[in-house]
């Protein structure tokens, strides 16, 4: 098997969790689709780390980690401040920057 | 001859093990699916399992691809703790919090799949291209995975590697700002709370319990009343909606709550 698989496998991951964020309306569901993206860049990460046999990639994977679980923390604390004010976790809702 | 074996060596170099590809035929489809069902399942809680299983499927493929420490730390960190954390809030903003189905922007599913087709298949073009080289991590590797990545976390990569730790103190120092609510009103006191309660009019005192001087002390038993009539407030409301209620042999027809306070009145 090439190990290219793995990158259209990221690729296909990468798509699905861009359809994700632009057709869900659920602000959670939408984050989740972000975390799908983040998984599959992380793949494509490992794997050129493995075809190039340098341990880079993986160091740059692991700070995608780290960077993903601090933005985790901050977007659900700002999806429960949202959900607190306005009762509703639909991205549709939070339309008061608009004017 | 020479060049036939040179292209067959490079195809060996190439490909991976046996057990490596039965590893990623498995899990690759399993992960493309579990993101499907994220898109596509009605329900969060859904949606965040299925992607706990798209990360693991990972997690698996990342031990497979000789980065051992990385599959281990998603599956402790993403799986264990992020999934978790997306579970804890869909409990707090409401599980039941149902998707709008309604299209606020005409056109724009449609406009969002093929985006996101035409975005992938772009993606998979333009990688295709590309010049496969697999070296291999076996050198890389030689003195352990974590040791080879501790080399380098501390040694070239250490200034972003204190930024990070910049990152997480804000980003725990955000979410507890974000999250705290103050209170704008004082707290009410026990004499407050006592008053509302006698005040609003309600039953003030525990509702009577099932079964009480009645033949038998099962739930859908009615109480007993001192003169011999069922008492409807001691069996739940969802009991006595569906009917499950048992008839108190020798008594009289049971006394809704009007008809005992009507019944309090008289006695006055």
């Amino acid at each position: 098997m090439n190990p290219m698989n793995y990158v259209y496998l990221s690729a296909i991951l990468f798509s699905v969790g861009a359809a994700g964020v632009l057709l869900r309306r659920n602000a959670i569901v939408v984050f989740m689709c972000i975390e799908l993206m983040l998984n599959a860049t992380n793949l494509a990460f490992v794997t050129f780390a493995r075809m190039q046999g340098s341990l880079d990639g993986q160091v740059i994977a692991f700070f995608v980690m780290v960077v993903a679980a601090a933005e985790v923390v901050v977007g659900l604390a700002i999806i429960v401040t949202i959900f607190r004010t306005r009762r509703s976790a639909s991205v549709d809702g939070a339309n008061l920057l608009k004017y | 001859m020479s060049t036939a074996a040179a292209i067959a060596a490079a195809a060996t170099s190439a490909n991976t093990s046996t057990g490596e590809a039965v590893t990623f035929w498995l899990l690759g489809p399993l992960a493309v699916l579990g993101a499907f069902g994220v898109l596509f399942s009605r329900k969060a809680v859904h949606s965040a399992l299925l992607l706990a299983l798209t990360m693991l499927s990972l997690a698996v493929l990342y031990l497979a691809q000789d980065a051992p420490f990385l599959g281990v730390v998603q599956a402790v960190v993403y799986t264990g703790a992020v999934m978790m954390l997306f579970l804890f809030v869909l409990m707090l903003v409401g599980v039941d919090s149902a998707d709008s189905l309604v299209e606020t922007l005409r056109g724009q599913r449609i406009a969002a799949v093929v985006a996101a087709i035409g975005f992938g298949t772009l993606l998979i073009l333009s990688i295709g291209g590309a010049v496969v080289t697999n070296v291999g991590l076996d050198k890389a590797n030689s003195g352990g995975n974590v040791q080879g990545l501790a080399d380098l976390i501390f040694s070239r990569y250490v200034f972003a590697f204190e930024v990070t730790s910049a990152l997480l103190i804000t980003a725990a120092m955000g979410a507890m700002v974000l999250a705290h609510r103050e209170r704008h009103e004082a707290r009410a006191t026990q004499r407050e709370l006592s008053e509302a309660r006698f005040r609003g009019g309600q039953h003030p005192a525990p509702l009577p319990g099932p079964g009480v001087f009645a033949r038998h002390n099962a739930v859908d038993t009615p109480a007993l009343l001192p003169d011999g009539t069922a008492a409807e407030l001691s069996i739940s409301r969802v009991l006595a909606a569906r009917g499950d209620m048992r008839p108190v042999p020798g008594a009289e027809t049971s006394a809704s709550p009007a008809e005992l306070a009507r019944r309090d009145e008289g006695d006055r």
